[in-house]
């Protein structure tokens, strides 16, 4: 047991690597995909995540393959696409999904011109799919950052953000805040697709957030469990899709991301209020 | 809060609400004393429910003012007609409720001993004592409304403005928060309900506002709802006219 499950990780110094930092990006991911699917954009996440490409980019041109340069350039191009999309679709008859979509896609162009027509395909697989068994120290670091602003940065605006999702006319009554917990929420979704991109690369990205958050919701209806439940099931995702791309010789990233997608599965078919377990609830009606 | 006894709490002056520069409340004069039980009714499309948006400043006036005396906005309880609740948000009727004491609480401090026992307090007043723990995806239509008026009664608002609170519910429930309105009229808070069942509005709103667009008739409800006044605002409702020449006043 301890051969099969921990060996790897005692032996390996990258796959000791590669566990921390995984288990930092998902303790700030997992709630943010959490609030995500809350607010109904979970589809959200996969453009914002196809968005950031350009700026990361145009800061590998500028700098070669430097974290620092590539961060910047993400970070700025996601809040851009957020923000312009965000003014869009409360200045104009457009709605926000529309918006988004356009500018995300521009975005997404432009990026992937500026990958190909400077880069080599080795970069844009780099881009595309991360290197979680390659973090270095630097990255690390990052990852840790990250995960720790989004920690703190979900404490202070929990409230006002639960409320914008549950009911927004309401906190707009009540409140100045409902923007700042708007645009802060995005500003955390890009800060954490970034992240997630140097170990997962943009296209795992989003799917390390939105699979354990969907996966919980069929377990519990109360949100504070639904933030621990998806927690622990990316980790679990996380450790057991590290396993099997060492044992299997898979890619690290979709190895993870598949293990997510297992859990998400094994949810919706065996969770309380998944698939099967709706089914067998007994027909007879309670008294009261 | 140096509110006089007798003062108005809500002036509106030469006040024109639209949507796309088209009228939907157009050159209201009128002002609401602080403690009054307010109705307002007219035909569909009169305006009712932009005025109390034009209110809690969801709508910038085309024309005139809407002046708030001794109140800020975000003191104001607003129920609107069709909040949009998310209703599978997995949350509890007691955290729900508890949003209501945003005003002492905001976005960081605790609800402590005391918010708790406010909570259960209001639950029990709208009868749905021992909710607390409940999913709010449990809720029927009526039960919910009952929640949302929990939650305006922990709002503590001297000000309470409700948009049609009343459609669409059970006979029982539209009693006990009728009595809830009745009880804020008590405490000298101030009413302002958009109804449009006149024989709700008689018997228990001695105030009424009559609009059709344009104030047809206020003040002391039976003289406002008489037929005459009425019949007026059933012709006055004109149709949406996209040709609709500037209006001169």
């Amino acid at each position: 047991m301890y051969d099969v499950i921990l060996a790897p990780f005692v032996e390996f110094g990258f796959m000791r690597r590669a566990l921390v930092g995984c288990l930092a990006l998902l303790l700030g991911a997992t709630p943010i995909g959490v609030f995500l699917t809350l607010r109904r954009m979970s589809l959200t996440g996969d453009a914002m995540a196809h968005a950031i490409l350009p700026g990361a980019a145009l800061g590998y041109l500028v700098a070669g393959l430097s974290l620092g340069a590539m961060t910047f350039g993400g970070v700025i191009a996601g809040v851009a696409v957020a923000i312009l999309s965000g003014l869009v679709a409360r200045t104009t008859v457009a709605r926000e999904d529309s918006s988004l979509a356009a500018f995300y896609l521009i975005s997404l162009a432009v990026g992937v011109v500026i990958v190909s027509t400077r880069g080599s395909n080795v970069d844009l697989l780099h881009i595309l799919f991360g290197t979680v068994l390659a973090l270095n120290d630097a990255a690390l670091f990052l990852i840790a950052g990250i995960a720790t602003i989004t920690l703190f940065g979900l404490a202070v605006i929990y409230r006002p953000l639960m409320m914008e999702c549950f009911d927004p006319g309401f906190l707009r009554s009540v409140s100045p805040l409902s923007p700042v917990a708007h645009y802060g929420f995005l500003v955390l979704v890009v800060l954490n697709l970034v992240g997630g991109f140097h170990a997962l690369g943009t296209l795992m990205a989003v799917g390390i957030m939105i699979l354990p958050a969907a996966a919980a919701r069929f377990w519990t209806r109360d949100i504070t469990p639904l933030l621990a439940i998806g927690v622990l099931g990316a980790f679990l995702s996380g450790f057991v899709g590290l396993l099997l791309s060492y044992y299997a010789s898979l890619p690290s990233g979709p190895a993870i991301i598949l293990t997510a997608g297992a859990f998400y599965l094994f949810s919706l078919s065996f969770g309380p209020d998944g698939v099967i377990m709706t089914r067998l609830r007994p027909h007879r009606h309670l008294e009261a | 809060m140096s509110v006089p006894m007798d003062g108005m709490i809500l002036h509106f002056e030469n006040l024109t609400l639209g949507y796309d520069r088209h009228p939907a409340v157009h050159h209201l004069d009128y002002a609401i004393r602080t403690g009054a039980l307010v109705a307002v009714v007219g035909p569909n499309g009169a305006g009712k429910s932009t005025l109390l948006k034009g209110i809690v400043g969801g709508l910038v006036p085309l024309g005139g003012e809407i002046r708030l005396t001794g109140i800020k906005v975000s003191e104001i309880a607003y129920l609107p007609q069709k909040a949009d609740i998310d209703r599978s948000f997995p949350i509890s009727v007691f955290d729900m409720v508890a949003m209501g004491l945003w005003r002492k609480t905001g976005a960081l401090r605790g609800f402590g001993r005391e918010g708790e026992r406010k909570v259960a307090e209001a639950l029990a007043i709208v009868g749905l004592g021992g909710f607390e723990r409940r999913p709010i995806g449990t809720l029927s239509g009526g039960q919910m409304q009952r929640a949302l008026f929990a939650r305006l009664l922990l709002q503590d608002a001297r000000l309470i403005l409700l948009d049609e609170p009343f459609t669409a519910i059970d006979s029982a429930t539209v009693r006990d928060l009728k009595g809830l309105i009745r009880r804020w009229h008590g405490e000298r808070r101030t009413v302002v309900a958009v109804l449009h069942d006149l024989d709700q509005v008689r018997t228990d709103f001695p105030e009424t506002l009559l609009l059709a667009r344009e104030q047809i008739a206020a003040g002391s409800t039976e003289n406002v709802l008489t037929p005459a006044n009425l019949d007026q605002a059933r012709r006055l409702t004109e149709a949406f006219d996209e040709e609709a020449a500037l209006c001169g006043r």
